[in-house]
């Protein structure tokens, strides 16, 4: 303990604090180097390094979406188009509270109260600055509705946008297809860069098997964005000194389909709003003229975007107008298929043009009491293939189905096109069925089902059985019989053109492997009977072919959709609609020099010569000038 | 005696200027450390003009502020440098009691508790900035330095006490600057260099308790600046973006308003404590350069003032208050340019922000009352 207070030693003091005070400073200045240091490596030795993490930092390239190609019929007129629409759009920074708004606009309905959660959830997980859009396509009333309540909804605004629209409506949607937002399955199959601006894609039709050249090139232009990627104007400030590079989008390819419209819609009408289709090719080249599936659905609401609700409509509806039943509509052919048999018989030796069978209404197989029956339950009585052809009898095509065997008409019907894809330019195609003894060894996998039963052969003559074909395989393999033999794959593209250039190219038939039978007198014969089934006093559609100014050939067919049993008797009157048998049709004109090719199926209707002859008729008459006559 | 009074000193120091120093004198106002200052502020204004986006109500309350700030400086300035000493234990207890005021029922801002509403809405921390290097120069003004070890362990209570209550509000930045701030008086006043190492030794067992005590937002700012690119969208956005901001400013910078990385919104926090990435990337390394030459300036200025001084009181505070103010601009150059990690301590007299800025400013108030009160004569 200190007993005296130290006196303070002012000198001592006043050195040490003077010492002190250096020290001090020269760690400040020590501190200070390092600082400058700092500055010096950051602003003088990487200043490049970061010019360069600034510059990225703010430039953004933003892409700049092409134009789509547009889509003309074989006239010219326009199907598929790109026209303004008001778009009405939520930017949600701008949006005080985005659920209310919502609410709100339901309220106006100018959206529906089901989608309120997803444009939520949608205005959520976007940037805050990108406009989400509630609706595609305002009608004017909703325009000037919500023009005037406009004040009360800060942030939601209407913007005209291209939207694709297809003017005639349903009349070609399995044709055309249609474009639908762009989804994450249709990202991982094309290149996200090339759709970076891209909204629509192609979904199924033309614009999806066309989506190369429709689509076009991709443009790009530089800005210059905030830290939350909002764009600033690019001379608002001095920030933009770098130039800014940009480059001009490519519009798609125009393209010119065969399709002729007045011929669609002519089959159309011709339906009268039935379950069906008609295909209608021409034979010289292969260009589809008309490829009509009836019900149809209206392309423009997936290109505006459908409410939960509107599509459950479209995708539960029992008349299933989304099926494409032109390309992947699997019917029994029927006896459509007996001008190509009789052809194969020919060529094989199975049967002659003179030989005669007696027709009693059925027919037995040696050893079984199984009757297979004609459709005509009385007969035909006696008649050659020419006959059999036109009257269209079963009970002859029984008996030589014998004699040409299922490996022969698995051979020659296939060299029609049937039982394989057409190779048509829309996607989704079925392939039919032809059978053979292979076919069915590998399509069964219990042994005793794997064996070809001599039943089966008798059936499949008459075109029954496990026999199935698309309406666009049928219109193919009319096109093959008109053409004696010679093929051309199915094609809906005639031509593209260049948008700028306005150059056209071609599309080139291609021609397929035809029909390996040499003899023209084959082909004369049976095109005759043909020709005698619309135009012969005999002919089961006569009646078809009555009064027309020009010769023309066909074929009608009758499918089972259920087999009637052995005692029972077929009486369409009792069947219940959707169980009575589809009516086939399949005819070609004029019968020298073919130009149009047709394939009729009506689902449940009955008759092929009642109820699909006189379409394919109408179809004909329109394209060949004759108007809607008769 | 050497000067028969203070006519004949001025008259000899500053003959031009005589009339102006001798009203400034009157005044209580050091003329160099004023005209520094006024350059600071107006240089601040500048740069603040343009980082807070040319936004002039911003502006203009910034103005406002500096104004207050001019009027504390200048009233703290009148008052002399023995009656401060004397309030210096009850401003240090008034100071301490409002701080745990603070934590018992004061207001929650940004996750931290540090503001009172005691009529006017204040943070007493901003007190402490000056109340504790004053209590430490005024508990050892009358005694013999260098300090003895029992002299020193006062102190350092005297400085621990309020830090504490401080860094627990959380506000690490103004715990920091008050230990410097106290520190500084110590170290000034002759501690021993023996015990500075040791202090220095065990800083660093000192350093591991820190961490167990920190919170995650404070642990994450030291991470971050060990590797900042770790998450260089979450807490290393920060340092990351500063660091392009005032490296791609280059020798002369963009231009004035013209920061790409200010003006976009890239630089967080563009206004307040990361305006000095501003600067650097408008007015490029000229520009910081020159600020930083001002502040060593004043912070010379304090010294010099300080060596001036003559008795323990004013040399210690005035020592320490020009330390801190350097302490003050070498923390946040540091940790805007990334040596140092993020603290939340604004750029002096630049940043956006009234708290700091009246502290400041009666420090330097009180600088110029030790300088212009001296007496003369030695005692």
């Amino acid at each position: 303990m200190r007993l005296i207070a130290p006196i303070k030693d002012h000198h001592r003091e006043t050195r040490l604090f003077f010492a002190r005070v250096f020290l001090a400073s020269a760690f400040c200045v020590a501190l200070l180097g390092v600082v400058i240091a700092r500055l010096v490596q950051l602003q003088v030795f990487d200043y490049q390094h970061f010019t360069e993490k600034s510059l990225g930092n703010r430039v953004r390239i933003e892409a700049l979406p092409p134009n789509r190609g547009l889509i003309y019929d074989r006239k010219g007129r326009i199907i598929a188009e790109n026209l303004p629409a008001y778009q009405l759009e939520l930017i949600p920074e701008q949006v005080p509270d985005v659920e209310d708004t919502l609410r709100r606009l339901a309220g106006l309905k100018l959206i529906e109260p089901e989608d309120i959660s997803r444009f939520a959830e949608l205005s959520r997980r976007g940037p805050r600055f990108k406009p989400v859009t509630l609706r595609f396509r305002m009608t004017d009333d909703e325009i000037s509705k919500f023009a005037i309540q406009r004040p009360r909804f800060p942030g939601v605004d209407f913007q005209p946008r291209l939207v694709r629209h297809y003017p005639y409506g349903d009349l070609a949607a399995h044709v055309i297809g249609y474009v639908g937002a762009l989804s994450a399955a249709d990202l991982e199959r094309v290149d996200p860069a090339a759709y970076a601006g891209t909204a629509h894609t192609g979904k199924t039709g033309v614009e999806f098997f066309n989506e190369d050249k429709l689509h076009g090139e991709t443009g790009y232009r530089q800005i210059v964005t905030n830290a939350r990627g909002r764009q600033v104007a690019a001379d608002s400030r001095g920030l933009t000194q770098t130039l800014l590079e940009s480059e001009s989008p490519q519009p798609g390819e125009n393209l010119y389909l065969s399709l002729d419209l007045d011929l669609q819609r002519i089959a159309t009408a011709a339906l009268k709003g039935r379950r069906g289709s008609v295909v209608a090719i021409d034979p010289s080249n292969g260009e589809i003229l008309a490829l009509v599936s009836a019900p149809s659905f209206d392309p423009n609401a997936f290109a505006l975007g459908m409410s939960t609700s509107e599509y459950n409509v479209l995708q539960f509806d029992l008349n299933q107008p989304l099926f494409n039943r032109a390309v992947r509509g699997n019917y029994p052919p029927g006896s459509l298929i007996k001008p190509m048999l009789a052809l194969a018989a020919l060529e094989t030796g199975a049967t002659n043009l003179t030989r005669r069978t007696f027709c009693r209404g059925f027919y037995t197989l040696p050893g079984s009491t199984h009757r297979y029956r004609d459709w005509r339950p009385q007969g035909h009585g006696e008649l050659d293939l020419h006959d059999a052809i036109a009257q269209s009898c079963d009970v002859y095509f029984y008996e030589i189905s014998r004699e040409i065997g299922i490996e022969a008409m698995h051979t020659y019907l296939t060299q029609f096109g049937l039982g394989s894809e057409t190779g048509v330019d829309i996607v989704g195609e079925k392939k039919g069925l032809v059978p053979s003894r292979e076919w069915k060894r590998q399509a069964f996998s219990d042994r005793p089902n794997q064996v070809w039963f001599p039943g089966e052969t008798v059936i499949a003559s008459i075109g029954q059985g496990y026999m199935l074909a698309t309406p666009l395989q049928l219109a193919h393999a009319t096109a093959t019989l008109a053409m004696r033999g010679k093929r051309f794959r199915p094609h809906l593209v005639a031509a593209t053109e260049n948008p700028i250039t306005r150059e056209r190219d071609l599309t080139v038939p291609e021609e397929l492997p035809g029909v390996a039978i040499e003899n023209e007198f084959y082909w004369q014969s049976v095109l005759d009977a043909m020709h005698a089934v619309m135009q012969s006093e005999t002919g089961t559609a006569r009646a078809s072919g009555l009064g027309a100014p020009y010769s023309m050939a066909g074929k009608s067919g009758t499918a089972q959709v259920f087999s009637v049993a052995q005692e029972e008797k077929y009486n369409e009157d009792d069947v219940e609609e959707r169980l009575r048998d589809h009516a086939l049709f399949i005819a070609f004109a004029p019968l020298d020099e073919p130009q149009i090719a047709v394939a009729v199926v009506v689902e449940n209707g009955s008759s092929g010569s009642r109820v699909a002859a006189p379409i394919a008729r109408r179809v004909m008459n329109q394209y060949l000038g004759f108007g809607d006559a008769i | 005696m050497r000067f028969s009074g203070t006519e004949e000193l001025f008259e000899r120091r500053t003959l031009p200027l005589g009339d102006m120093a001798r009203f400034l004198r009157q005044v209580h106002i050091d003329g160099p450390l004023l005209g520094c200052l006024l350059l600071i502020c107006s240089l601040g204004l500048i740069v603040l003009y343009s980082a807070v986006g040319e936004n002039l109500d911003l502006w203009r309350q910034q103005c406002v502020r500096l104004s207050i700030g001019l009027t504390a400086l200048f009233v703290v300035a009148q008052v002399p440098p023995g009656v401060m000493r004397r309030w210096s234990p009850w401003g240090y207890a008034a100071g301490l009691l409002l701080l745990a005021m603070v934590l018992l029922k004061g207001e929650v801002g940004q996750g931290a508790q540090r503001w009172l509403d005691l009529g006017v809405r204040f943070q007493p921390s901003e007190i402490m900035k000056l109340a504790v290097p004053m209590v430490a120069a005024w508990y050892l003004h009358d005694r013999q330095l260098p300090p003895h070890a029992s002299q020193l362990l006062v102190i350092a209570l005297l400085i621990a006490l309020p830090t504490v209550m401080i860094a627990v509000q959380p506000d690490l930045g103004t715990a920091i600057l008050i230990a410097m701030a106290g520190l500084s008086v110590v170290v000034l006043a002759g501690m021993s260099f023996r015990l500075m190492i040791a202090l220095g030794l065990m800083s660093v067992p000192g350093a591991w308790l820190l961490w167990h005590f920190m919170h995650d937002y404070q642990r994450q700012r030291v991470l971050m600046l060990l590797d900042p690119e770790s998450d260089p969208l979450g807490a290393g956005y920060n340092i990351i973006q500063s660091k392009i901001a005032i490296g791609s400013g280059g020798l002369f910078g963009k231009g004035w308003t013209n920061g790409s990385q200010a003006q976009l919104e890239f630089l967080p926090e563009r206004d307040t404590d990361f305006i000095f990435a501003v600067m650097g990337e408008e007015l490029g390394l000229f520009g910081v350069l020159s600020l930083l030459g001002l502040y060593m300036f004043v912070v010379g200025r304090g010294l010099f003032i300080a060596i001036q001084a003559r008795d323990t009181f004013g040399r210690l505070l005035a020592g320490s208050v020009s330390l801190t103010f350097f302490v003050y601009v070498f923390v946040n150059t540091a940790m805007v340019t990334g040596i140092v990690p993020v603290v939340g301590i604004p750029l002096p007299l630049v940043s956006f922000g009234g708290t700091s800025m009246v502290t400041l400013m009666a420090g330097f108030g009180i600088l110029m009352s030790i300088h212009t009160h001296r007496k003369l004569v030695p005692q």
